[in-house]
């Protein structure tokens, strides 16, 4: 008898995956597999030092995408301000993890300040350092920032992003102004920047399996609700926001030591467009998706990169157009916001569950009558 | 003491006055309704209530869980006013769409929740407890009220009448002192309609509450009420027990027109 | 005195050039609830447009003007119907997404078509002229500019109130489901906002050329999130808050600069520090008016 008066369930045990112990050996043979994989192309066996590169970047994009997901796929602020997080975690981590014989090369146009001067870290604390630094950034930020409604939180990100570049621009002796900084320590190998993204998604993956990302996730389904159930609001954004802007200052940290150069210029709204699409084209709300979004950035941008140099179709010759990959991925990414909204993953996060059930099985289609 | 008490209080938003000099009170364990027609100001009676709105004038107050002093709630955020024991349902439905219907009800457990975000996320021991405990009373609850098998469902792929539980479920699940429900028949048949007035008492028992509800199912409202206040424009017309309401001059008058099925 | 006079004018001006692109911001906000990140992106074209024009292909000025209006008001038109309007059942982040994503390409493809190396915009003596009036001197493009600001605004208040577009937008802007179902046109007058609002831009976008001859495919960038400021601080959908919010803006900065030159690098911060006053003090601005959404 259905209604109100209740009825027998099966209980928590039921509710178990069975599948549960093929899909943890699945993905620990998987990971051990990438593992294998990465260690082959650390030590040039499979990719050359450029494949070496592009795979870091893959991976420093995709912790990009990690962050901006946190913030706008889980909690639904729509942020444009992860250059600028970015920038904090790159400055920080590139001036502190710097040794002195650069720091004087770099600084030729003014003198680094007195009081950077002393300040030495190794990398990893630098890196750290970096994150900690957007978060606090972030805090500062979010005070006025986060009472706004979706579309002003864009341009007040968008805004102070723009704040922290001019400020970087400017800051001569601390930032080494629009010159920017050359010649940064390549420590962020694959190991690191792996080690990052595995640390960063264990991260996520636990968050969202508590009742904290299931309050973040409240209040992107409906903020009035989540406040009448008793989610204190504007300290849950707070949270979202600094733990996205620390993920973002890592990525930035690493960004930087992986391209051993960077300039105000990089950090430019551009950069929050690009983290923005590169969310959207692997699927926002998901982490598979933003792992898929920052590889194939990275990737096609490198793999488009003929069409700059002047390339053939048949009997058509397109000349040589600086610039013209981008439009291509511009225009691909129109496409994908306009048709296929939900991105690569489709809005769902990898599963092995999925991957079987494809093969063989029949589907059945369960009615929702009650 | 009453368990929920308004002191004149008024809403105004510009030219309009949305609620006029508004003095009602909630005894402990009384079933009470507000009515009205549409517009008459019942929502957003609630709304001062909880929280969303700050009353122009007046004061309301609230004896919070476990105490019998009255607290001077006017004008608090909604999530403090469900922290100290009130819960609400909405008119219109505002489940917690791409969520399944146990984490809907566990969301309403967060502000219970004493471990800090890393707690959480490093899953210490502690907050490994209180995520068995938050689970185990969620699916304590949805048995309750018959969802227990709809647990991992996606709560909008339910129909619109197990949707409606599932509100109320939620609600429940804040350990509130005073449950507002805001049309909780709305759209519901006759035999859903006897078993939500038989649910609200059994839950009004059950769990030691005091229930605040709107309503525009008269049924409901005549079997189910301690007392009836009723609104039109704003002001308070008529209240009473049900039987002198149904016979009060004033509210058939206000109402003529209404059909009873709204 | 006479000085700071002067750079007052100068505010003035520039206070001018941002309303013309607010009123664009605050025209579209109202009607579809959007942020056109893209607007910056029609400014920005509509230089170059006035660019080939004149430097490429020899028209008069007084020419290339009109034909750069209409040619940025197609292009707003286009970007509409090209990047909105199959978005419009769709939630609001997917339109913001769409916008960021129209920015992004029409950007990329500045950089594509016309280089990543500065342009300079043509010049029209005419209007650089400094002239010298009562013992100030300034260019005859400021009386232009106040010219120009004053007729379209005019025109701009007279199509709102009075010409059947003009009222089918407000109506829009006031209720857009009711308004679909009072019959109607959304779509025309959806184009006509973006039209006039991308027209204006062009304006604007000409008159910037003039003064600060410099035009890379990111010069929108910055003065478009200022502008929208502008709006936000006049409150967003009203176009006399885009006008009062841009003059605002326009003033207070060439004022800072002004008042304190070693603070030059930092003039674009100003406008963000106003945009979190007006956001704490009064969100809905200057002129705006109340939204609540609530149970």
């Amino acid at each position: 008898m259905s209604g109100f008066n209740g009825s027998t369930y099966p209980g928590l045990i039921g509710m178990v995956n069975p599948h549960r112990r093929r899909n943890i050996t699945l993905s620990c043979i998987a990971i051990l597999i990438f593992i294998a994989f990465l260690y082959l192309a650390q030590h040039g066996f499979i990719l050359d030092s450029y494949g070496v590169r592009v795979l870091r970047l893959c991976m420093v994009y995709s912790i990009c995408a990690l962050s901006l997901n946190l913030i706008q796929g889980y909690t639904g602020q729509f942020s444009l301000g992860s250059a600028g997080f970015m920038a904090v975690g790159a400055y920080t981590t590139a001036i502190l993890s710097m040794p002195d014989e650069t720091r004087n090369a770099v600084y030729y146009l003014a003198p680094m300040a007195g009081w950077l001067q002393k300040l030495h870290l190794p990398y990893g604390l630098a890196l750290l350092l970096g994150g900690l630094l957007a978060g606090v950034v972030a805090f500062l930020i979010g005070f006025p920032v986060l009472r706004l409604k979706g579309d002003y939180l864009s341009i007040a990100t968008l805004g102070f992003s723009e704040i922290i570049r001019i400020v970087l621009n400017n800051a001569q002796s601390v930032s080494n102004g629009a010159t920017g900084l050359k010649s940064i320590p390549a420590t962020a190998n694959l190991w690191w920047c792996f080690g990052a993204l595995v640390l960063i998604l264990l991260f996520m993956t636990r968050l969202f399996r508590s009742s904290y990302g299931r309050a973040f996730m409240a209040i992107r389904d409906d903020e009035v609700a989540a406040e009448a159930m008793g989610v204190p609001i504007f300290k849950h954004k707070m949270m979202a926001f600094i733990a996205s802007a620390v993920i973002a200052g890592i990525g930035g940290g690493l960004l930087a030591s992986v391209m051993g150069a960077i300039t105000p210029v990089l950090f430019r709204h551009l950069m929050s467009y690009d983290i923005l699409l590169v969310m959207v084209l692997g699927g926002t709300g998901t982490m598979t998706g933003a792992i898929l979004g920052g590889s194939l950035f990275i990737i096609a941008k490198e793999a488009l990169r003929f069409m700059d140099s002047g390339f053939a179709i048949g009997p058509i010759r397109i000349p040589a157009i600086a610039g013209l990959r981008m439009v291509v991925f511009s225009v691909l990414l129109m496409i994908v916001v306009l048709f296929y909204r939900s991105g690569l993953s489709g809005g769902k996060e990898f599963s092995w569950d999925r991957i079987f059930s494809r093969h063989g099985k029949k589907r059945e289609k369960v009615g929702s009558e009650k | 003491m009453s368990v929920l008490r308004t002191d004149h209080a008024t809403m105004r938003f510009g030219g309009v006055t949305a609620v006029d000099d508004l003095n009602i009170h909630v005894e402990k364990g009384e079933i009470v309704a507000v009515i009205g027609p549409n517009g008459a100001g019942k929502t957003t009676a609630f709304n001062q209530i909880t929280g969303v709105y700050t009353p122009t004038e007046g004061k309301i107050f609230f004896e919070p869980i476990g105490s019998d002093q009255e607290r001077d709630i006017t004008g608090m955020r909604p999530d403090r006013i469900v922290a100290l024991g009130i819960a609400r349902t909405f008119q219109n439905i505002r489940l917690f769409s791409k969520q399944t219907v146990l984490d809907n009800v566990l969301i309403s457990q967060h502000l219970h929740v004493k471990s800090s975000l890393i707690g959480a996320v490093a899953y210490w021991p502690n907050y490994w407890k209180e995520e068995k405990a938050m689970r185990e009373h969620a699916m304590a609850l949805l048995e309750r009220v018959g969802l227990a098998e709809n647990a991992n469902d996606i709560a909008t792929s339910l129909p619109y009448g197990l949707q409606r539980r599932l509100e109320i479920a939620r609600a429940l699940s804040t350990n509130p002192k005073l449950l507002l429900l805001d049309e909780p028949a709305a759209g519901m048949n006759p035999t859903e309609t006897q078993d939500l007035t038989s649910f609200v008492r059994q839950i009004r028992d059950e769990y030691n509450l005091s229930v605040l509800l709107i309503e525009h199912h008269m049924q409901i409202v005549m079997d189910i009420s301690d007392r009836i206040y009723v609104l039109d424009f704003g002001k308070t017309i008529a209240d009473g027990v049900p039987d002198v309401i149904q016979n009060d001059p004033r509210v058939i008058k206000a109402y003529l027109g209404v059909d009873e099925d709204a | 005195m006479l000085t700071l006079l002067q750079q007052l004018i100068n505010g003035l001006t520039l206070g001018c050039l941002y309303s013309l692109v607010a009123i664009g911001y605050t025209m579209v906000y109202g009607i579809l609830l959007l942020i056109n990140f893209a607007h910056c992106d029609v400014f920005m074209m509509s230089m170059y447009f006035a660019f080939y024009m004149i430097s490429v292909f020899y028209l008069p000025w007084y020419v290339a003007f009109f034909l750069v209006i209409i040619a940025t008001a197609l292009l707003g038109v286009l970007i509409e119907r090209v990047a909105y309007r199959p978005l419009r059942t769709a939630p609001r982040t997917s339109l913001l997404i769409s916008a960021v994503g129209m920015s992004y390409l029409l950007e990329n493809l500045g950089v594509v078509v016309f280089g990543g190396v500065a342009k300079s915009f043509p010049e029209v003596p005419f209007l650089q002229e400094i002239v010298t009036i009562g013992g100030f001197r300034v260019q005859r493009l400021v009386f232009f500019v106040i010219l120009a600001m004053v007729i379209l605004v005019g025109a701009l208040l007279f199509i709102i109130n009075k010409t059947k577009v003009g009222i089918a937008m407000r109506a829009v802007s006031r209720d857009f489901e009711t308004s679909k179902l009072m019959g109607i046109n959304i779509n025309l007058t959806i184009s006509s906002t973006f039209a006039i609002g991308s027209a204006l831009a062009a304006v604007g976008g000409f008159m910037w050329g003039l003064r600060y001859p410099q035009i890379t495919p990111l010069v929108g960038a910055m003065p478009g999130l200022k502008c929208f400021i502008a709006a936000v601080i006049g409150g967003i959908g009203s176009i006399k808050g885009a006008i009062v919010g841009g003059l605002l803006l326009g003033v207070m900065e060439i004022m800072i600069v002004y008042l304190f030159p070693g603070a030059s690098g930092y003039r674009d911060v100003f406008a963000f520090v106003a945009l979190i006053v007006i956001l704490c003090i009064k969100p809905t601005g200057l002129f705006g008016a109340e939204l609540v959404d609530k149970a």
